[in-house]
């Protein structure tokens, strides 16, 4: 692997994953291969299903690979205990389908938190951090409002503020359009694409909104467990 | 600063919030009613005993309270003025009669103190005051803080006017107060001189006391006299230093009667209902937010931090529920001492108690809700 790991964000060989025990035991990915190169924008597309959305948390250390070589931002997550996941987790941003905010804390306060896992910033910098990245994602005048005062696109937005604040190096996110009408999904995805650029962070999106397809270096399928 | 998240979550349901601080209150005033009235108890029963003027008490081996004394023979306190160190011996008769409470002209039961007034055997310088007083025949002393319907008769001692009642069908006159209080073992109590107690009872024999107390000369080291005292008496009679004695009253209510189990009982129950309380506000809590610690483990946060959330509420909770839950005991406790005429008070040892007592709780129910924890799986998220 080598000079491939260096350029690489994600490498996969020969990944297998399987649900259930015994005669329910059922087969989900089959001999995945996958590269993608630090600083791509890559979709992954497929019917519901298909596995995709098994195949991005393995990727993000959300569940536990079984078997083959899943690389990660130069950790090999097969076989990785628990605390190596939750280690892993910290260099990856998420973006769900839901937004998944914490309903009891402002969005500066929500978007905040990312940074305080990390533990690294003084108080300051970390309000000015969550204040700048909210300000870029148009909801400078609505840092103090709970998320219940937000429409769909605005929570969706401070969601990927909350992800990409921490400026990691990989940002996974799974149907982040799917409960977005189609102009502020949209807008929520050239958000994204445009501070992934800026920071130079690879994007695994997984999606089957067809209107957001222009916006990926590379399409990939997943058919039936098996990328095509 | 780490953002409080504990507290934001809290406040976020300020229902559920106002719950369990009022379940909080509500079992820390369980617990400070129980243990007020354990304690009055222990406190009004021994208050008389502890009124006693004596560094060494002999009483009956067959003395089970204050109410039950029994009786030894006389000639002991002689006996006992015979050991070096003991300076003075005085005698008390003691016994629970029924009189008729003068105001409303019914039976009611007293404890009635026959002792030489001459002698100075009772802290209560109300009594020492009024000691001539007693030396009139038929005539005794009642105490101002005496449970029943005793306010017409006080009031009228208070203008000076003669107040008579009746025991054993011999015509007594009150002739003055003085304060003790009522205890869970007497009502009221009745101050006498020696003469007019065994007037009053003509079955009681001069020769046979209640109680003896031995003053030592200044200085003089107990144990060693109480040790004397106990190879010089027969087995007739028990020798015990004055805080000992106080003691052994006050083991007849811990562990012979079953007050003070009762409330303890009523402490430990108080207890569970709070924890029972907390249990189901935190686990509530944990359970209306699982999508959202899950969203915490996804982004790399340790199941450390997040119970370390709910340890935050816990003692959040703990803290501002003790709050009310020690103002309104102060209340009640005025109210209940109205009513019993029993010695209850907010101790800061009491406070301190069911303080350290809410923590435990809080912390329990928390360590317990914190199971739900592992439900927060960041692998069902997407």
């Amino acid at each position: 692997m080598g000079t491939g790991a260096m350029t690489s964000a994600i490498v996969i060989e020969g990944l297998n994953h399987h649900f259930g025990r015994g005669l329910v035991r059922r087969q989900v990915l089959f001999d995945v291969a996958l590269q993608v190169a630090a600083g791509e924008i890559v979709l992954l597309t497929g019917p519901s299903g298909s596995g995709k959305t098994t195949l991005l948390t393995l990727i993000g250390g959300l569940r536990a690979a079984q078997g083959g070589r899943l690389r990660v931002l130069g950790r090999e997550l097969v076989g990785a205990t628990a605390l190596q996941l939750t280690l892993a987790r910290r260099e990856h941003g998420y973006i769900f389908q839901a937004h998944n905010l914490h309903r009891s804390l402002t969005a500066a306060q929500n978007v905040r938190m990312a940074l305080e896992m990390r533990g690294t910033l003084s108080d300051g910098e970390m309000d000015r951090r969550a204040r700048r990245i909210l300000e870029s994602v148009g909801l400078g005048d609505h840092l103090d409002v709970k998320p219940d005062q937000l429409s769909g696109g605005q929570k969706q937005r401070v969601a990927v503020a909350r992800a990409l604040v921490g400026e990691p190096p990989l940002l996974l996110a799974d149907e982040p359009t799917a409960a977005l009408d189609s102009h502020s999904g949209r807008e929520v995805v050239l958000l994204m694409q445009r501070l992934a650029r800026e920071q130079g962070c690879t994007i695994l999106l997984v999606t089957h909104d067809s209107r957001i397809l222009d916006i990926a270096d590379r399409t990939l399928s997943l058919e039936d467990g098996r990328l095509c | 600063m780490r953002t409080p998240l504990g507290w934001l979550q809290l406040r976020h349901d300020r229902g559920r919030f106002l719950v369990a601080i009022a379940g909080i209150a509500f079992a820390d005033l369980l617990m400070f009613m129980q243990l007020g009235f354990q304690a009055a108890l222990y406190d009004s029963n021994t208050r008389l005993d502890r009124a006693f003027r004596g560094d060494v008490v002999l009483i009956s081996p067959k003395a089970l309270n204050l109410q039950n004394l029994s009786t030894f023979p006389r000639r002991r306190l002689l006996q006992a003025l015979d050991v070096p160190g003991v300076v003075d011996a005085q005698g008390l008769y003691i016994r629970t009669v029924n009189w008729r409470n003068p105001q409303t002209l019914r039976s009611a039961t007293v404890q009635v103190l026959g002792f030489d007034p001459d002698a100075d055997v009772l802290r209560l310088p109300e009594v020492q005051a009024q000691a001539d007083r007693l030396k009139l025949p038929d005539t005794v002393l009642f105490d101002r803080g005496a449970r029943g319907r005793y306010g017409e008769v006080i009031a009228r001692l208070d203008r000076g006017e003669p107040v008579t009642s009746e025991i054993e069908r011999r015509t007594i006159a009150v002739g003055g107060l003085f304060r003790l209080g009522a205890s869970f073992g007497a009502d009221a109590t009745l101050m006498a001189s020696d003469q007019t107690f065994l007037r009053m009872f003509p079955r009681a024999k001069a020769g046979s006391i209640s109680v003896g107390l031995l003053t030592l000369a200044p200085g003089e080291p107990v144990a060693p006299v109480v040790q004397a005292l106990r190879r010089h008496l027969p087995d007739d009679v028990q020798v015990l230093s004055h805080a000992d004695y106080v003691q052994f009253e006050e083991n007849y209510w811990r562990v012979a009667s079953p007050v003070g189990f009762i409330f303890g009982l009523g402490t430990a129950m108080a207890f569970v209902v709070g924890v029972v309380i907390v249990y189901q506000v935190l686990s509530t809590d944990v359970n209306a937010h699982l999508q959202e610690y899950a969203t915490f483990k996804a982004m790399g946060f340790r199941q450390r931090y997040l119970l370390l959330v709910v340890v935050e509420q816990a003692l959040i909770l703990a803290a501002l529920g003790f709050i009310p839950g020690v103002l309104m005991p102060v209340w009640l406790y005025a109210v209940a001492a109205k009513a019993t005429s029993l010695p209850i008070a907010m101790t800061l040892g009491r406070a301190t108690t069911v303080f350290v007592l809410t923590l435990v709780m809080c912390l329990a129910s928390g360590a317990i809700a914190t199971r739900r924890l592992q439900a927060a799986d960041p692998a069902e998220l997407f």
